[in-house]
């Protein structure tokens, strides 16, 4: 029987199916599920990697002495990456080795619409993109065959819609890949300028054997239908653009880079019209166009957003518009009850803080009712941006400023700019959010949680240990003790050194402690205890009332209380 | 089953909105039928609107319903089910549970929740967080809801009831079923 298989399982199983040995990652959504399900695998050596230019060095060299590997990795997470993998795609491999990149149209879970298929261009990596969960596991092997007969690299591209859409999988047997001999060759892995030249050379005769043979490529089909509409699609898209366009004849790309051009032109010439339709950046449109043929789509669809069938139709088809939405009070997303991170802010805003923010669940605290975040630009960067405010604005800027980043993304990118921040002799304050997991993706065990991918007991980082061996000045503190949290915050800001405040706190899904749940009596209705912005607690005309469904009993709000009309919950 | 299926599964993230996509996934692909689920992950699941569709049918390819097509919308919270009334046709039918939970600008203060009825005339309004408290767990919601949309699917009980054993953990299934066949019936 065939199984529902999300892009994410399928990607995983392919890997499996393909013979793959070794799995290094990052996080990050939409394609954390991937790793997680090679590790459900025994014969694949699976780990979460501090972060993508780590996991890509740890397959690469796995590739290097024989093995297939994979890393796997958000469209942003690819930049982190982006510095192995240009170099690697001039050496080229042993192993095959394959990039899972996941692009999210419309930022579902993002800060940037950056198009991994740009990057394919760049690094030159010949890039396959899925239609769904069955092409996710045929491609991902396939992908191991290209890397290997054509010595490269090889991008797995999907977005948001593939990677977490589930759709029927014929599964197949894993296949007997030995590990390749390894024989030293400096000529292809040292890359040194002399040596990197000749590998360069290589590259382009690669890149145009590849675009010949990718117009007898089967992943790349033409489906013709009616000839007054010529469709050039790839990926999720072909499923809306079949939706919604029945009877036009669509030019479907499996290999997304390089393009067939010999195929592009043979359809173009078949049809009337000749549109590309694709999400994000006009790449297939300029490719194409740059063969000398007349082509459109990006005046329409536009660089922003996730396309549908239904605006596929509006825009290509009878113009008809899709129903919308009724206005009605939004319901973003919030903190969980009992999250660590709520007190903590809460600190920092009775402080009146600037706050250099990050990338995790606590991005959160940018919106209302916590409203407390200056920035979030990318992974680690609060801690480089605080010491860069202050080199513009002087230390006292600093005494009312914090950098504030999750654990796993201070081990992903927050040490080096600690280190540069004590050695520029700065006095700036980091707050570490250590609630013991990486979070926001769902929790992942990292470096510092003291267990592995399986869940089994791994050596853990010492933070503590690792910022002080920096320079920097360590306090640690619950930030559920709110009275002494503020306190060490308002110590370490004012101070005239580099300091780390390490708020240690478990995440409140991971703590399984049934706690009672709190209850208000004689409330006067003052609103202190709504400023910390928890959804358990909701405001009436008759005073603040608890949803015992929701309540963790983590009993902060007994702690914000001015009248004491809190009680229950943790003490 | 002929034509395609369309269903669109709302509610508050932590209401076991993935959990009922993947049921009715497994479902459908047990029947034989061609099925496609988008689900949502990351961080709109904390405590956010959160939606997932599933589609059923020989002639499905995009994983998306789109709006005006969803023969069913299950929806697990009241403005949940208002917000995306938008996706049903127009003999389309609505489920959902009457229960509100308030959303953060509500809860502030600074908006009303919005207490007026879907304008769906095939609508099947209940309270599921009582029938689900009753099978034994308020976190049973989805399943009295599932239960409902099975009245209108014709596919036999013991298919229904093997796929939630397949999907849910073992030790919550007694509860499950209770709950299914709460809402079977009610």
């Amino acid at each position: 029987m065939k199984k529902l298989m999300i892009g994410n399982e399928a990607v995983a199983r392919g890997a499996y199916e393909a013979g793959v040995r070794v799995v290094c990652s990052y996080p990050g959504t939409p394609s954390t599920e991937i790793t997680e399900f090679c590790a459900k695998y025994p014969e694949m050596n699976c780990q979460w990697a501090p972060n993508e230019k780590v996991a890509v060095e740890t397959s690469f060299g796995a590739c290097m002495v024989g093995a297939r590997a994979l890393s796997c990795m958000k469209h942003v997470g690819v930049n982190v990456a982006a510095d192995p993998l240009f170099t690697a795609a001039y050496t080229g491999v042993n192993g095959g080795l394959v990039i899972a990149a996941a692009d999210d149209p419309f930022m579902h879970s993002s800060q940037n619409e950056q198009d991994t298929r740009m990057i394919a261009r760049s690094s030159h990596i010949p890039t396959l993109e899925p239609a769904d969960s069955q092409e996710c596991l045929d491609y991902t092997k396939l992908a191991y065959e290209i890397s290997e007969q054509y010595d490269t690299p090889v991008f797995l591209r999907l977005t948001t819609r593939l990677a977490h859409s589930r759709s029927p999988v014929e599964t197949g047997e894993r296949a007997d890949v030995p590990l390749k001999d390894y024989e030293k060759n400096p000529g292809k892995y040292v890359m040194m300028p002399g040596m990197a030249r000749k590998r360069h050379l290589v590259v382009e005769k690669r890149e145009k054997k590849l675009t010949k043979d990718a117009d007898s490529l089967p992943i790349n089909r033409v489906e013709m239908r009616d000839t007054k509409l010529g469709v050039v699609c790839g990926g999720v898209v072909y499923q809306y653009v079949r939706e919604a366009l029945p009877d036009a004849s669509v030019l479907k790309l499996g290999m997304t880079y390089p393009l067939p051009e010999n195929m592009i032109r043979d359809f173009a010439a078949k049809v009337e019209k000749l549109v590309v339709i694709e999400e994000l950046e006009p790449v297939f449109e300029r490719d194409i166009r740059n063969l000398g043929i007349e082509v459109s789509g990006k005046d329409k669809t536009g660089l922003q957003g996730e396309l549908s069938a239904a605006k596929i139709r509006q825009l290509f088809g009878d113009g008809a518009e899709a129903p919308q939405e009724a206005a009605l009070p939004g319901r973003p997303p919030v903190l969980c009850p009992g999250c660590p991170h709520r007190a903590t802010f809460f600190a920092m805003k009775k402080l009146g803080l600037t706050v250099f923010g990050d990338i995790g669940c606590y991005t959160l605290c940018a919106l209302p009712p916590i409203n407390l975040m200056d920035s979030t630009l990318c992974m680690g960067a609060s801690v480089g941006m605080a010491h860069g405010a202050e080199k513009a604005r002087g230390k006292e800027f600093s005494k009312k400023a914090v950098a504030v980043l999750g654990d796993s993304t201070f081990i992903h990118s927050g040490i080096t700019p600690l280190v540069d921040a004590v050695y520029g002799g700065a006095s700036t304050t980091t707050v570490i959010l250590d609630n013991r997991i990486t979070g926001m993706t769902g929790h992942q065990q990292n470096a510092a949680s003291g267990k592995n991918i399986l869940g089994d007991p791994a050596p853990q980082l010492n933070l503590e240990a690792l910022c002080e061996a920096i320079g920097a000045t360590v306090r640690v503190c619950d930030p559920h003790n709110l009275k002494e949290f503020t306190q060490i915050l308002k110590e370490e800001t004012e101070a005239d050194h580099v300091s780390v405040v390490i708020a240690r706190r478990p995440c409140a899904l991971l703590d399984k402690r049934r706690k009672e749940p709190s209850h208000i009596e004689n409330c006067r209705n003052c609103g202190a205890c709504m400023k910390i912005g928890c959804p358990a607690l909701i405001k009436t005309d008759k005073g603040v009332v608890i949803d015992h469904t929701l309540c963790v009993g983590c009993g902060l709000c007994k702690q914000v209380c001015p009248f004491g009309a809190i009680q229950g919950g943790e003490e | 089953m002929m034509k395609n299926t369309n269903i669109i599964i709302v509610g508050v993230g932590g209401q076991g909105i993935l959990l009922t996509s993947k049921i009715l996934g497994y479902l459908a692909l047990d029947m034989g039928e061609n099925v496609k689920v988008s689900e949502v992950h990351g961080m709109s699941q904390r405590g956010g609107s959160v939606i997932t569709h599933v589609r059923i049918g020989r002639d499905v390819h995009s994983p998306l319903v789109d709006p005006g097509e969803a023969d069913f919308v299950l929806s697990f919270e009241k403005l949940e089910a208002l917000r995306a009334e938008y996706f049903l046709k127009k003999d389309g039918v609505l489920i959902s549970n009457t229960q509100e939970i308030l959303p953060m600008p509500v809860i502030m203060g600074n908006t009303q929740y919005p207490h007026i009825d879907p304008k769906q005339e095939k609508a099947v309004l209940l309270d599921a967080l009582k029938l689900a408290e009753d099978a034994g767990s308020a976190r049973a919601v989805n399943i009295v809801l599932l239960g409902v949309l099975s009245r209108f699917m014709d596919w036999p009980r013991e298919k229904w009831e093997s796929a939630i054993e397949a999907c849910v953990p073992a030790k919550t299934l007694e509860i499950n079923l209770k709950a299914f066949r709460a809402g079977a019936k009610a």
